[in-house]
């Protein structure tokens, strides 16, 4: 038997073989940040042998910045500086939070994204999380001795565009490329799929700190396709502790308690709720500021009773997702279980009642998301693994636009399989109308009232016609992370307007670039190093790309003049990377891709060619 | 080059024809997904990239309009030169109509009591219709070749794929 090899701290292992690439699960309560080694997926610890990473983090007024254990210790001591749970203000305005009044921060109503005003100054939600996934890149270096060269993040299946796009902004501040948004419950399904060479339809039902997804997946030789998608946003582990919260202030005859004694309640809370999925009741002690003493005990079924109705509502998406999907509860072979909360025992229960099936715990909830994420980013790494699978997901909610009256005319209906574009033609309503507002909307209902607004943009330069002579089509495209993009063209008489919209509440290149510099005023990189580690990384890239394309198809696809022209911008891009001269660089893999172009092309077609060689051979056989 | 005005039957490999066994679209499907997807491609380089996701978009579509009856029959017809959905296209049979609005009001019934029951009844019923119309189309597009018929039959598929939907929502609204 080989050996396993260990490369020396602080060195990279085989730099030219393994890419070092990590799966972040950005948790709502945890995070956590796993790594492919030697075939396995195994989830990196800290220094103190801890897994998770509390998403915590305190802004002191120095302007430094604590992560994890460290900021959840003084969490109650100094509530509003230390955000907890910032996932559920991703992508959110003021008014989409239900529970402002209860919590302890300083909100700040900003345009697309709430803010939080703290001792080191006002801060987003982006910027919050951006420290935890810089304190996960910080471990995963740290522990695999080399730069990553990209991460996948995972999201909520049912995040919409704008707490995606504040994903992706999030990651880009800390650092981190990323290779993928990926959906939760779709990187457990990998996880569980290829640990049990699972084939078949499965759902998986995954109840996390804040947010609660529901989906399910075809799995076919090597092939996961989600069927649908459901859930609830704002649901999760943390209502649960809120409901024990509300007990504790009735039973002790509470009112109105310090920020300080309900950042303390809140944590017993938690705790009375972790201690119940091992035995029939828990008591519950505290001292609070003003020197009272709580003492209850509360019994798993007051627990249940208090907590029925959030169990109910999970199963309403999962009612919703078997029926866009076409299925009967009998038709799921397997049910896998996901997240810390799906440890509560009554949620079990419900779950293998509805579904009429034991549930599938052989994978520690708290660690699937994290081990999926990290199998897809060591394939999208391009590190060769034994198995080679391909996901398909989906769009969790349906994109339009606003029409006449307030409506919403859908152009992407919910669970519609990504990347895709889609176009719809739409007219004037007045005769000499020069313009056209396009408001773009996600959700189910016909009203736009009722759904999320994402972006509006002007077409602008119509000609001036009769009502309904103008053509404009409208053409929207969702990447494979989710992301949607639009355009709008005027068709008619081919005078052309066009324009590209990133939705309202995304940051601007401009804006990250200053939340970049703000970052370094307290750190020691500098930006210029910065810009020139990363087009490093992505002339490298390119290099590799193309030496490996050429050393495939080079022969078959290339004639011998337009051989040697490639070969001539890639030795140019070899002679750029040897220096230091960001321009040069960057110019240097601009022409390198530019001139790659037509072979691409040509690689594409042969792998078009080589799929219906493939699926006609069969046919033949039929 | 690549055509990318292919039709979708072709892309996918398969004879032109309503009668689709749905696992030969899917095997079809995920055989040129397994080449083409961007995933495949995560290490190219960019113009392979950008193809790569045009491709596997242009695939999605081609899957969505084959998979779906009512977008299957619909696509035949157009290449077959009927544009079944054209709204100077309006004409139906009085019988099927009243049908249509008896079965409205059981829906609207069944949603105003929260009614399970009666809107599965309701529900077995319209898609035994929605069967029978499918049924008929099969035989009017792949057999019978009578598109301008094959058209008049979409236009009621058309009708009960509605009400099918409109009968989901209803279960949405009920369960809450």
């Amino acid at each position: 038997m080989a050996l396993l090899q260990i490369a020396e701290p602080g060195q990279s292992t085989a730099p030219h073989e393994h890419r070092l690439a990590v799966g972040i699960d950005l948790g709502t309560t945890n995070s956590l940040v796993a790594t492919v080694r030697n075939g396995i997926a195994v989830v990196l610890n800290d220094e103190h042998g801890r897994s998770l990473l509390p998403s915590v983090v305190r802004y002191r007024p120095d302007g430094s910045v604590q992560v994890g254990y460290e900021a959840q210790a003084q969490a109650s001591l100094d509530p509003h500086n230390t955000i907890i749970s910032v996932k559920r203000f991703m992508g959110r305005g003021i008014k989409d939070l239900p529970d402002v009044a209860t919590l302890p921060y300083h909100f700040v109503d900003a345009p697309g994204m709430v803010q939080i005003k703290t001792a080191a100054g006002v801060k987003s939600p982006v910027e919050v999380s951006a420290e935890i996934l810089r304190a996960l890149k910080r471990r995963a270096e740290a522990a695999l001795g080399g730069e990553l060269i990209g991460a996948v993040i995972t999201v909520p299946a049912y995040f919409d565009d704008a707490q995606r796009q504040a994903t992706k902004d999030a990651a880009r501040l800390a650092g981190l490329n990323v290779l993928r948004l990926l959906n939760e419950p779709t990187a457990a399904a990998i996880a569980y799929g290829l640990d049990n060479a699972a084939e078949g339809i499965y759902a998986v039902y995954d109840l996390g700190g804040g947010t609660f997804d529901f989906s399910i997946l075809r799995l076919t030789k090597g092939v996961f396709e989600v069927m649908a998608t459901s859930g609830d946003s704002a649901l999760g582990g943390d209502d649960f502790d809120r409901r024990i919260y509300c007990w504790i202030l009735e039973q002790a005859g509470l009112h109105a308690v310090t920020d300080h004694d309900k950042a303390l309640l809140l944590a017993k809370a938690r705790e009375a709720k972790e201690m119940l999925s091992e035995q029939p009741a828990v008591r519950i002690t505290a001292v609070l500021s003003s020197g009272e003493l709580i003492d209850l005990t509360l019994t798993e079924d007051t627990f249940n009773a208090m907590t029925e109705s959030l169990v109910t509502k999970t199963l309403q998406p999962c009612r919703k997702a078997l029926r866009d999907a076409g299925l009967k509860p009998a038709d799921i072979k397997g049910v896998v279980m996901v997240g810390g909360s799906t440890r509560i025992p009554r949620i079990q229960a419900a779950v293998g009642e509805f579904f009429g099936q034991t549930p599938l715990n052989n994978l520690d909830p708290d660690k699937v998301v994290a081990l999926g994420a990290a199998m897809q980013a060591n394939v999208l790494a391009g590190n060769k693994g034994q198995d080679d699978w391909l996901l398909l997901d989906v769009v969790p909610l349906s994109l339009g636009i606003e029409t006449m009256g307030g409506l919403v005319e859908k152009i992407i209906p919910r669970n519609s399989t990504i990347p895709l574009a889609r176009a719809q033609e739409f007219t004037t309503f007045k005769d000499g109308q020069t313009a056209m507002m396009i408001h773009v909307v996600q959700g189910e209902r016909e009203l736009v009232s009722d759904c999320r607004s994402l972006a509006r943009f002007e077409l602008r330069g119509i000609p001036p016609m009769v009502a309904g002579a103008a053509r404009v089509r409208v053409t929207f495209q969702v990447d494979a992370d989710g992301l949607l993009s639009v355009t709008a063209r005027e068709l008619s008489t081919g005078v052309e307007a066009h324009i590209e919209v990133k939705p309202s509440y995304g940051l601007t290149d401009e804006e990250i670039a200053r939340m970049l510099q703000d970052s370094y005023a307290h750190a020691s990189e500098d930006m210029a190093a910065r810009n020139l580690a990363e087009a490093r990384v992505d002339g490298q890239r390119l290099l590799e790309a193309t030496r490996s394309a050429l050393a495939t198809d080079g022969e078959a696809l290339l004639s011998a003049e337009e051989r040697a022209v490639i070969e001539s911008l890639v030795a140019a891009l070899e002679r750029a990377l040897a220096g230091d001269d960001l321009k040069a660089i960057k110019q240097a893999t601009d022409a390198l891709n530019q001139g790659t172009v037509e072979f691409a092309a040509r690689r594409m077609d042969a792998s078009v060619k080589r799929a219906l060689t493939g699926h006609r051979l069969e046919e033949i056989d039929v | 080059m690549l055509d990318f005005n292919r039709n979708h039957f072709e892309l996918f490999g398969l004879r032109p024809a309503f009668r689709l066994n749905r696992s030969e679209i899917d095997r079809a499907y995920r055989e040129i997904q397994t080449e083409i997807h961007p995933d495949r491609f995560a290490h190219a380089g960019e113009a392979e990239q950008r193809l790569a996701m045009q491709w596997t978009a242009r695939v999605n579509e081609a899957y969505a309009t084959l998979r779906e009856p009512f977008e299957r029959a619909r696509y035949l017809l157009e290449l077959n030169g009927v544009q079944a959905m054209d709204a100077r296209n309006t004409a139906m049979p009085a019988d099927f109509l009243m049908q249509q609005m008896a079965w409205r009001e059981r829906l609207e019934q069944a949603k105003a009591q929260a009614d399970i029951a009666s809107l599965q009844g309701l529900d077995q019923e319209v898609r035994a219709q929605a069967d029978a119309l499918e049924r008929e189309l099969a035989e009017l597009i792949d057999e019978r070749h009578d598109y301008a018929q094959a058209a008049e039959t979409l236009r009621k598929y058309r009708f009960v794929d509605k009400l099918l939907a409109e009968v989901e929502a209803a279960y949405d609204e009920i369960e809450g």
